[in-house]
């Protein structure tokens, strides 16, 4: 194609566009940008910015510039932080090392139809749907010093279990609880994924002699690939945000850092310290590669 | 043909050797399925017995009595009805601004090239994977100011409204990467149609592409509405008071109220619950099918 084909292509196109088309182009793009751009990304750039200041976010005028301050304080005066920080990757190690594949190997065994799987795919379906909020409350039930677990190993409110103040038990208490949710839910994604492998892969894989284990490892697994990429994705990011299950539990109390929490805790309310801010912005940073990996996965064939 | 013989033998060998690890597996699913279910029912179970009963006999007591009791009580004690409808007020504006706003964007991507199609549709959608902490400092800020700006204090902050717009900005991130690849798979064809018919392109979107939209539109509206009915966060951080905030942050204060009267707090948490259960038995289908819209890509 010649520049003058592209000179005389492009007015044309255009064209193609009356006044008021054009008008409404704008105002369908333009309204929901300007709600997603006003709420989201300029906020985001000023807790970023916010981070390097002193503020007690009363009046503009009365920020000051901090520097690194906030980031030292954190690294260096705040044990909670390395608490946090220690939690979270426990969390991780947790939510990447038994949770996530108990989702994947149940969606598999479902998958394969064995016997009452409608029903399987329910009971680990359930929770899912629920909210933290009443997951936090349905679990207290059973973990209370009264409650049906200490009652079960024949133990009274004098000499119970503290299944939440126990600090040597009590994280894996709460990835008990927030693995009851994931579990479910990886599960879903998987199931999803599965019945969009070719059949024909399986059987001829089991044609040729494979076990079922070299069958998923080296024929589904492969084939599966977007979707691990985005179960990767979510186990990691919900690891680095858990907020929800711990909010209900402890409250705003200390009783268990996690970074969501910690944030929260520095930000909620009139006062709020930029402390916060750089909490969030270590949240973030954490979570940015995770992000870029689901982006790049997802938007490789329009790049392309 | 022995050949084909001894093949036969080793596969029906190689079958029943299956079979019994198939009933082996199903049967270890089986038990984890029945211990999954358990806090549920044992949580139902709770709610059906009247406060007095598990008092003087213990949690694991027989029941003299099972009824409804708690739920009546749970009702009219713990204001339910005035926290459903403040979670409506929120979560029905927000699922249907959601919608509409992603299934504007989404239309336009999808359905007319421009050179920054690409990158706006990558802007929203990693809007939708910030973390919610990273813009609260600021959106609670904008709040106050505005309403102290316009004289109407609580115009934002504290009150539904401000709820409804942060969900609606975060969420049609999701809406519109869902909803543009559910158009991709829509043949150009009927719109260059309509659009050699001359139809403007608010007819465009009105009359042909919203119509094909349907399913999707109501899978994601139901996956949305579990997200925003389940919302802890926002509705927690951007509203002082009690009374207006939606049943499922209301539900931490409930527990901290009535941390005594354990029967009552289940029978408030099973109708905390009670939308999302019917999510979960009716309109399963589009639940699961809103999910795996967004995760792999139609």
């Amino acid at each position: 194609m010649n520049s003058t084909a592209i000179g005389a292509n492009k007015p044309h196109r255009r064209r193609a566009f009356s006044r008021a088309d054009r008008t409404t182009l704008s105002a369908f793009v333009g309204v929901p940008l300007f709600f997603h751009l006003l709420l989201v990304w300029v906020p985001a750039i000023l807790t970023i910015i916010l981070s390097f200041t002193y503020w007690s976010g009363i009046s503009i005028s009365r920020i000051k510039f901090a520097g690194l301050a906030n980031y030292k304080n954190i690294f260096f005066d705040t044990p909670a932080f390395w608490e946090a920080i220690h939690n979270n990757v426990i969390w991780l190690a947790w939510f990447a090392g038994i949770a996530t594949p108990l989702g994947i190997l149940l969606a598999y065994q479902i998958d394969r139809q064995i016997r009452g799987h409608k029903f399987y795919e329910t009971a680990y379906y359930l929770p899912v749907v629920l909210s933290l909020a009443v997951t936090g409350i349905i679990w207290n039930f059973l973990l209370r010093p009264d409650g049906f677990v200490n009652g079960l190993m024949g133990r009274d409110i004098d000499n119970a279990i503290s299944f939440f103040g126990n600090y040597n038990i009590n994280i894996y208490v709460i990835l008990t609880i927030a693995s009851w949710r994931h579990i479910g839910y990886i599960m879903l994604l998987y199931l999803a994924g599965l019945k969009s492998v070719d059949m024909a892969l399986r059987e001829a894989a089991s044609l040729d002699g494979a076990t079922e284990w070299q069958t998923f490892k080296k024929v589904i697994f492969p084939a599966m690939k977007p979707v691990n990429v985005i179960v990767i994705v979510i186990t990691i990011i919900e690891s680095l945000r858990a907020f929800d299950i711990v909010y209900i539990i402890y409250g705003s109390s200390a009783g268990f850092p996690i970074l969501g929490t910690l944030v929260f805790q520095n930000i909620a309310g009139e006062g709020a310290s930029m402390k916060g801010a750089a909490y969030a912005v270590i949240l973030f940073a954490l979570s940015i590669g995770p992000i870029i990996a689901y982006l790049r996965t997802t938007f490789k064939s329009d790049v392309q | 043909m022995s050949v084909d013989v001894t093949l036969q033998a080793a596969a029906t060998k190689y079958r029943n050797k299956q079979k019994i690890k198939d009933r082996f597996i199903s049967a270890f699913i089986g038990v984890f399925a029945i211990a999954w279910i358990f806090p549920i029912i044992w949580t139902i179970w709770t709610s059906l017995r009247p406060y007095k009963d598990v008092r003087a006999n213990g949690v694991f007591s027989l029941p003299k009595t099972l009824n409804l009791q708690n739920y009546a009580d749970a009702i009219s004690r713990m204001d339910l009805p005035l926290y459903f409808w403040n979670t409506f007020a929120i979560t029905a504006p927000a699922v249907f601004l959601t919608l509409f706003f992603g299934s504007l964007i989404a239309f336009v991507v999808s359905r007319y090239s421009f050179r920054w199609n690409v990158s706006l549709l990558l802007l929203f959608t990693a809007g939708n994977l910030l973390p919610a902490q990273l813009v609260f400092i600021p959106v609670f800020k904008m709040y106050i100011t505005l309403g102290k700006a316009v004289g109407i204090p609580r115009l934002l902050y504290d009150s539904p409204w401000g709820v409804v717009l942060i969900h609606v900005a975060f969420q049609m991130g999701f809406a519109t990467f869902v909803l543009s690849s559910y158009m991709k798979t829509i043949p150009k064809e009927i719109s260059e149609s309509a659009m050699v018919d001359g139809a403007t392109v608010f007819t465009h979107y009105t009359k042909v592409m919203l119509p094909l939209l349907r399913p999707a539109l109501a899978s994601l509206g139901v996956l949305m509405t579990t997200w925003i009915y389940n919302d802890f966060f926002w509705a927690l951080v951007l509203m002082s008071t009690d009374s207006k905030r939606p049943i499922t942050s209301a539900l931490g204060r409930l527990q901290g109220e009535f941390v005594t009267d354990y029967n009552l707090l289940a029978a408030g948490a099973v109708i905390a619950a009670l939308p999302t259960l019917i999510v979960f038995f009716i309109l399963r289908k589009q639940f699961v099918s809103g999910l795996t819209l967004g995760s792999t890509k139609g």
